[in-house]
């Protein structure tokens, strides 16, 4: 169950192009697994920005100093983000979470491959600590543009039993993208679980070579929200559901976290003539 | 031993006593804040963060028909103080909806008031039809001005005939005893002609107002930002032109139940809607930012009438209409903030 409340900034971090936020948020910790997320409110009270700002939960502390604490990666994209980078230690925050669902894990230890693209590896870290208590093994594909646009490597492996870097411009680890190593990843380890979280055309990429394998993946998607909490219907992707229909589903509350080969992903950003109630197939008429 | 009046630290000051009941077409209402169509799906995400209970009522997402996936994406824009949305009426049928959302408001307690869109004047017919019997309902919103439907040809709300039609036929297939209001387009050149067009057609009230037809360009993509080419403007950027409808439908049929909606963020938001003629008022937009928004609306509106002397919000209602000769005790700044003492006694005169 969400809550919404008046956070605290405890400390604002640069970590390569990003922006890593710790905000005091008793009870909202203790209710945080990996795969969450949180929507912020962007501005202050008289902003012009009515719409909340939603992302990845990264670091999560339950107890400490501070009482519970939950810490985010963001990039500065706009406005919003702009202004969340200027915010300070003490500025309060209006903060809505934890929000989705979930990644799940397996009930036994299996080997598990985790991919990030971007700071998408943010809410991977928290999940392999997670798999690595349940005894799995876990192995990590991170990739970005360039060096300054990944996120988490040194935490990753510290946890992992391996880990691969991909970067476009080759500034670190092998020139190239996730996809190009997965393959050799998954095989070498002999994954039993894939899980990812970047890019849409990165989701789809994984989603392509674990399905080929026969491995299931589990990816948290991002769409553009405007609410978070399911009422405002505009974060929707054409998602398979368990009767085999097709359904535009919220990715804030029924994801973000889906099964990879369940997302239509050739049809995202658009209304399948398929999907339930589809107005491409009703046509005109309203 | 003297009167204590000193609260122990950290203890709230005791709520002002305002009487918030609201009558609309014969309904009493607890108060007069509701959520806004589309704007608070059928109230379960919201009862997360707040009773849905506990406001005057729940305004439903349009229903229509069938299941109905609406458009693609991207679906919505921010814009300046607002937001530009074409959902395109997604939505699971007027059955689930039935058996799901409405069961489940009714059993919560919840007030509902159930917003229906259709293609056509047989559409909108069946769909109030099919609520007789219902639990739960407490009034039905006809929405014949949503913009961003598939067919900008067949928007009623524009056309006085047009929006009559639909009214005259939902009143005769709805259940009796439930106030049926049409919600009305902003984007007509006199509103207050279809307003009369509904209330001779036999609407109970009228809601005002729906999304203003709007547009975005994306200038990185060089196409426009939303799939849907066009969508709804909403948010405190369409503010005074609700304000606006709300004054000039109220001096035009001063009698009929107004629900007045249109970028309320805050308690005084809320007060210039009432004191332009709405008998209740919707928080819409607003909850994507802040989904406890309609209770601190609520509270917040119930200090700014204590502030200003009301004992009763029905006393404020159209208030800002009376005759410019009526004496009126020094105001508090409309700059500054409220006065917090020296109220003003409720003595304007509810009968302006």
């Amino acid at each position: 169950m969400p809550m919404q409340i008046q956070a605290e900034v405890l400390s604002l971090r640069k970590v390569g192009a990003y922006n890593a936020m710790t905000v005091v948020a008793p009870g909202m910790a203790e209710l945080t697994k990996p795969g969450h997320f949180l929507a912020v409110q962007v501005g202050g009270p008289e902003s012009s920005m009515l719409l909340r700002r939603a992302f990845a939960i990264y670091d999560v502390k339950a107890r400490g100093v501070y009482g519970g604490t939950v810490e985010f990666v963001f990039a500065v994209h706009g406005k919003g983000t702009a202004w969340l980078a200027g915010r300070r230690p003490q500025d309060k925050l209006d903060v809505v979470g934890p929000l989705g669902k979930p990644f799940r894990l397996p009930a036994q230890p299996v080997n598990a491959t985790l991919v990030g693209g971007g700071y998408g590896s943010a809410p991977l870290l928290p999940l392999a600590t997670a798999l690595r208590d349940r005894g799995c093994r876990v192995d990590f594909v991170l990739g970005a543009g360039s060096v300054d646009r990944l996120f988490g490597q040194l935490d990753a492996k510290r946890i992992a039993s391996s880990i691969e870097v991909t970067t476009d411009d080759g500034s670190m680890g092998r020139r190239g993208r996730v996809s190009d190593v997965l393959p050799q990843v998954l095989d070498r380890t002999g994954s039993e679980v894939v899980y990812a979280c970047g890019p849409m055309a990165m989701l789809r990429a994984v989603t392509d070579l674990a399905t080929e394998r026969g491995i299931p993946c589990q990816v948290a998607v991002e769409e553009s929200m405007a609410c978070g909490i399911g009422v405002c219907m505009t974060c929707v992707l054409p998602v398979v559901g368990d009767d085999g229909v097709t359904r535009m589903v919220r990715s804030c509350v029924e994801g973000p976290v889906f099964l990879g080969d369940r997302v239509r992903w050739d049809d995202v950003g658009t209304v399948p003539p398929d999907v339930l109630g589809s107005i491409t197939a009703v046509g005109g008429g309203h | 031993m003297s009167e204590l009046t000193l609260r122990p630290a950290g203890v709230a000051p005791p709520a002002p006593e305002v009487d918030m009941r609201t009558t609309l077409a014969g309904l009493t209402f607890p108060n007069p804040v509701f959520t806004a169509s589309g704007c608070a799906a059928a109230g379960q995400e919201l009862d997360q963060f707040f009773d849905v209970s506990s406001i005057g009522g729940v305004v439903t997402k349009s229903i229509m028909l069938a299941p109905r996936s609406g458009r693609a994406t991207p679906r919505m824009a921010e814009t300046p103080s607002g937001m530009l949305n074409s959902i395109g009426l997604q939505g699971p049928g007027i059955d689930a909806f039935l058996d799901k959302d409405l069961a489940w408001l009714a059993q919560r307690k919840a007030r509902a008031v159930v917003s229906i869109a259709g293609g056509s004047v047989e559409d909108y017919a069946k769909l109030a039809a099919k609520l007789r019997g219902r639990p739960g309902l407490s009034m039905i919103e006809v929405n014949i001005s949503c913009p961003n439907v598939e067919d900008r040809g067949q928007v009623f709300a524009c056309d006085p005939r047009a929006s009559a039609s639909v009214i005259q036929a939902v009143k005769k297939a709805a259940p009796s005893g439930v106030p049926v209001f049409a919600k009305l387009s902003p984007d007509v050149t006199d509103i207050t002609e279809i307003a009369r067009a509904c209330v001779n057609a036999g609407a109970d009230g009228l809601s005002v107002i729906n999304t203003l037809l709007g547009m975005v360009i994306d200038t990185t993509t060089l196409r426009p930002a939303l799939g849907g080419v066009t969508g709804g403007l909403s948010g405190p950027a369409i503010r005074p032109v609700a304000v606006r409808c709300v004054w000039q439908i109220r001096q035009a049929l001063p009698d009929v139940p107004i629900l007045g909606m249109g970028g309320i963020r805050t308690g005084l938001d809320a007060l210039e809607f009432v004191l332009a003629g709405a008998n209740a008022i919707s928080v819409g937009t607003t909850v994507f930012g802040d989904p406890t928004a309609p209770v601190r609306v609520l509270e917040e509106l119930v200090v700014a009438l204590a502030e200003r002397g009301f004992s009763r919000f029905e006393d404020a209602v159209g208030l800002a209409h009376r005759p410019p000769d009526l004496h009126v005790p020094e105001g508090p700044d409309p700059l500054g903030d409220p006065p917090t003492d020296d109220p003003h006694g409720g003595t304007f005169g509810g009968d302006a």
